[in-house]
């Protein structure tokens, strides 16, 4: 018990890093802008994703004095400067700073605040607001910040007097990225901005009414520990929360000592190499085929880190009514939301997965794991060697391109992707060999994500490759963040999987609307010449032939590159668990079932 | 499941907006929310919410835990009618003229045990304490003859297991000390 407490000490002081030293800096006197922009410094924060306007400028002013020890980053929207923020987050688990005016700017933060909410991404949001004495008065540029971020953000607050700014700030980078993160915003009206006040900085490291860290019932743990040792088909469901806990290394040896076999939620991805012998696919909608099947077959479902999305478990009527579940998950609101939790383990991943370590046996699963090489087989034939292959008229598909890109990139790059059918192939045929190498959005499932938060990977990652997939609906909503990257000549290598079409959205209608095509056929404009506007070399292919050169030739050019491939307009994303179906259910090609 | 009634106690920090984040909870499951009242607590510094809804136990423990999942919220509990001594306060306001016409009126005002608030040549303001059953009833027995106004607080509840919050606060500090 006591070893337990001390290892929770570490991770706690961890998170809390140099609050000692950071104690009572000297008081100083300055105005509310310059502030925010020590209270950022003091949170180790050098880059700010914002967009100036009238009721934020004091802090844009103060910023002009601040650009040796503050980076700010301007995007063409609003949008685009939260994705980013979303992105950098995603690779560094970092918090991210998006910063925008009052009204519009602030109201176009709403998407990326839903987004980050929806994935656990940490950011401290900072929003103008009209002067207090405005407040409610229909001012210019006036939006009901507060209310309107809500339900969208794990905290929010507004400032209205300078003296609340240390305060309020240490508390926001507290609660964003504790337990588990979500998205702040601070709401700082214009005469808080401009008042002067004595300044001084104390890191936040307790709050009472928030414990983000829940206590560990060893008792849980032990219990879960004999239940995976009698198990004979167990699985485990590895979610977002093992990265978010930087807990790979120990979720890993948790695995080869257990011997069971791994599944990953789309923010799964990179959690553990998808070429480990453990690891049997991917869950979802569009997951694979085993992974999805066997979660209504095996005995024990071991969960860690993930909250039994919709788009996991399908109808929850027929899911894994057979099986054991084992909920190992820092966010108690989690625990029996979606899933009933046979026994549920409140706490850290890491701590968690430390604990458990010990009390579990050296097994192996032979025969279990033949039974997922066996529908790898049957999803080899029926879907994967198709998505591969280029189709009789010899174009493209989507999967061909990821894996040929996967292949060039040793699996080894971080990959953005937009929303959709690519999304979809990005997951599925690129081989995650590394961690962290997964920003996409996933549960708010947002369109014009991809761009964006690309830029803000690379800009965190300088030394990596970042390879951003992106169709060619998403790429036109957020299209003019290519000024972003170019402006900071961030080489992200821009991958358009163009079939013409809301794909996803077609598919549907193919297959649940008898192919009413409502409104998802696209007039795309000349990407390429759209990029070399923005001062973006790129390439168009069509081909099979060309697609390896192609390629190589976006990796090794040194600066940011769009490569705009033509694909198969009408093909689907395969297997799929239709809506309202048990994953049992899943379809591994069109009509299986009709 | 069965939809029952449930009172919910939660403490909170006294923010603004605290309203706002509590009834958005409910907003979002579509749930209609009985009554509601905030008052301090026994606590300093700390709010209590006392709110009542109409629906499943599995429910409710839903919308508990996304309750307490809020920064400022210390904790929710949630509680079944035995658990918890609740009452209700109502105030009538009655045209002075239906004594005069009626000795029946005398008669349930003094059965319902109301308090008089006010006497004026126009009106009577009557105030009862109950729960909304009794005090239902007498509004009911008001429409018969005549009624100006009439108005209803919340629920208030005190629960029967012993201060909850407080132990609860107490674990918790002793916890953060690890």
């Amino acid at each position: 018990m006591k070893k337990l407490f001390k290892r929770m000490e570490k991770v706690t002081s961890k998170d809390i890093v140099n609050h000692s030293t950071m104690g009572s800096a000297e008081k100083v006197r300055i105005t509310g802008a310059e502030a925010i922009l020590k209270c950022l410094i003091a949170e180790s924060v050098d880059t700010i994703f914002g967009y100036p306007g009238g009721a934020i400028m004091p802090v844009y002013d103060a910023l002009f004095h601040y650009t040796d020890r503050i980076n700010h980053i301007l995007p063409r929207h609003e949008q685009g400067a939260i994705h980013a923020a979303e992105g950098f987050s995603r690779v560094t688990r970092k918090t991210g700073v998006a910063m925008a005016t009052s009204g519009p700017g602030a109201m176009n933060l709403m998407t990326g605040l839903a987004d980050a909410m929806l994935d656990s991404t940490p950011l401290v949001c900072i929003t103008g607001q009209v002067a207090s004495t405005l407040l409610g008065s229909d001012a210019f540029q006036e939006t009901d910040v507060i209310n309107c971020t809500m339900p969208v953000t794990k905290w929010n607050y507004q400032i209205t007097h300078a003296s609340e700014i240390p305060g309020i700030f240490a508390k926001a980078f507290f609660i964003a990225n504790s337990g588990r993160p979500g998205p702040v915003v601070i709401d700082v009206t214009k005469d808080a901005q401009n008042e002067i006040f004595e300044f001084e900085y104390t890191k936040c490291t307790q709050i009472r009414s928030y414990h983000p860290l829940p206590k560990i019932n060893f008792e849980d743990v032990k219990a879960a520990a004999k239940m995976i040792n009698e198990s004979k088909k167990p699985m485990i469901l590895a979610g977002h929360g093992i990265q978010i806990a930087d807990a790979q290394k120990e979720f890993k040896n948790f695995v080869e000592k257990s011997g069971i076999p791994v599944a990953c939620t789309l923010h799964g991805l990179s959690s553990l190499p998808d070429d480990h012998p453990l690891h049997v696919g991917m869950l979802g909608m569009h997951g694979n085929y085993g992974a999805n099947i066997k979660q209504n077959e095996c005995d024990v479902l071991i969960a860690i880190g993930m909250r039994f999305d919709d788009r996991v478990t399908g109808n929850l009527m027929k899911y894994a009514k057979q099986a054991k579940v084992i909920h190992i998950e820092i966010d108690p609101s989690e625990i029996n939301k979606n899933v009933k939790a046979t026994i549920p383990v409140l706490g850290d991943a890491k701590i968690v997965l430390q604990e458990l370590l010990p009390l579990i046996q050296e097994k192996k699963y032979e025969d279990w794991l033949q039974e997922f090489e066996e529908c790898k087989k049957i999803e080899w034939e029926k879907v994967i060697e198709r998505d591969l292959s280029p189709t009789k008229e010899g174009k493209m598909r989507m999967g061909m391109v990821v894996k040929e890109i996967s292949d060039q990139t040793n699996g080894m790059a971080i990959i953005a992707t937009d929303v959709g059918q690519h999304q979809m192939a990005a997951a599925r045929y690129y081989t995650y060999r590394s961690t962290n190498q997964w920003v996409s959005s996933g549960g708010a499932g947002t369109m014009g994500y991809g761009l964006p938060a690309a830029f803000g990977a690379q800009y965190a990652q300088p030394d990596k490759t970042v390879v951003a997939f992106i169709g060619d609906g998403g790429f036109q909503m957020t299209i003019q963040e290519l000024g972003m990257i170019n402006q900071w000549n961030m080489p992200v290598k821009i991958v358009i999987l163009d079939n013409n079409f809301l794909g996803m959205v077609r598919q549907w209608q193919q297959l649940f609307y008898d192919k009413r095509y409502s409104s998802v056929a696209l007039q795309n404009p000349d990407f390429l010449k759209i990029a070399e506007g923005f001062g973006i070399k790129g390439k168009k292919i069509d081909k099979v032939e060309s697609l390896k050169d192609a390629v190589r030739e976006m990796l090794d050019y040194p600066g940011p590159y769009l490569l705009h491939v033509t694909v198969e307009t009408e093909d689907n994303v395969f297997p799929m668990v239709p809506s309202g179906a048990g994953v049992g259910e899943i379809v591994l090609e069109p009509n299986q079932n009709k | 499941m069965e939809k029952k009634e449930y009172t919910l106690s939660v403490f909170s920090e006294n923010q603004t907006g605290m309203v706002s984040r509590v009834v958005s909870i409910f907003t979002r499951r579509h749930i209609n929310i009985e009554s509601l009242n905030t008052s301090k607590s026994s606590l300093p510094g700390i709010h209590r919410f006392t709110i009542v809804v109409l629906t499943t136990e599995e429910m409710v423990k839903k919308l508990v835990a996304q309750l307490d999942k809020q920064v400022d919220i210390l904790k929710a509990f949630y509680y079944e009618k035995h658990e918890i001594i609740y009452q209700e306060i109502a105030l009538y306001k009655i045209p002075s003229s239906i004594f005069k016409e009626s000795l029946k009126v005398e008669k349930f005002v003094r059965e319902y045990n109301v308090r008089i608030l006010e006497i004026d040549p126009e009106f009577i303001v009557f105030e009862k304490t109950g729960t909304a059953i009794e005090t239902e009833a007498l509004l009911e027995e008001f429409k018969k003859y005549g009624i100006f106004e009439f108005v209803r607080s919340g629920r208030v509840a005190i629960t029967r297991p012993m201060e909850s919050l407080k132990n609860y606060m107490k674990r918790m500090e002793l916890s953060d000390k690890f």
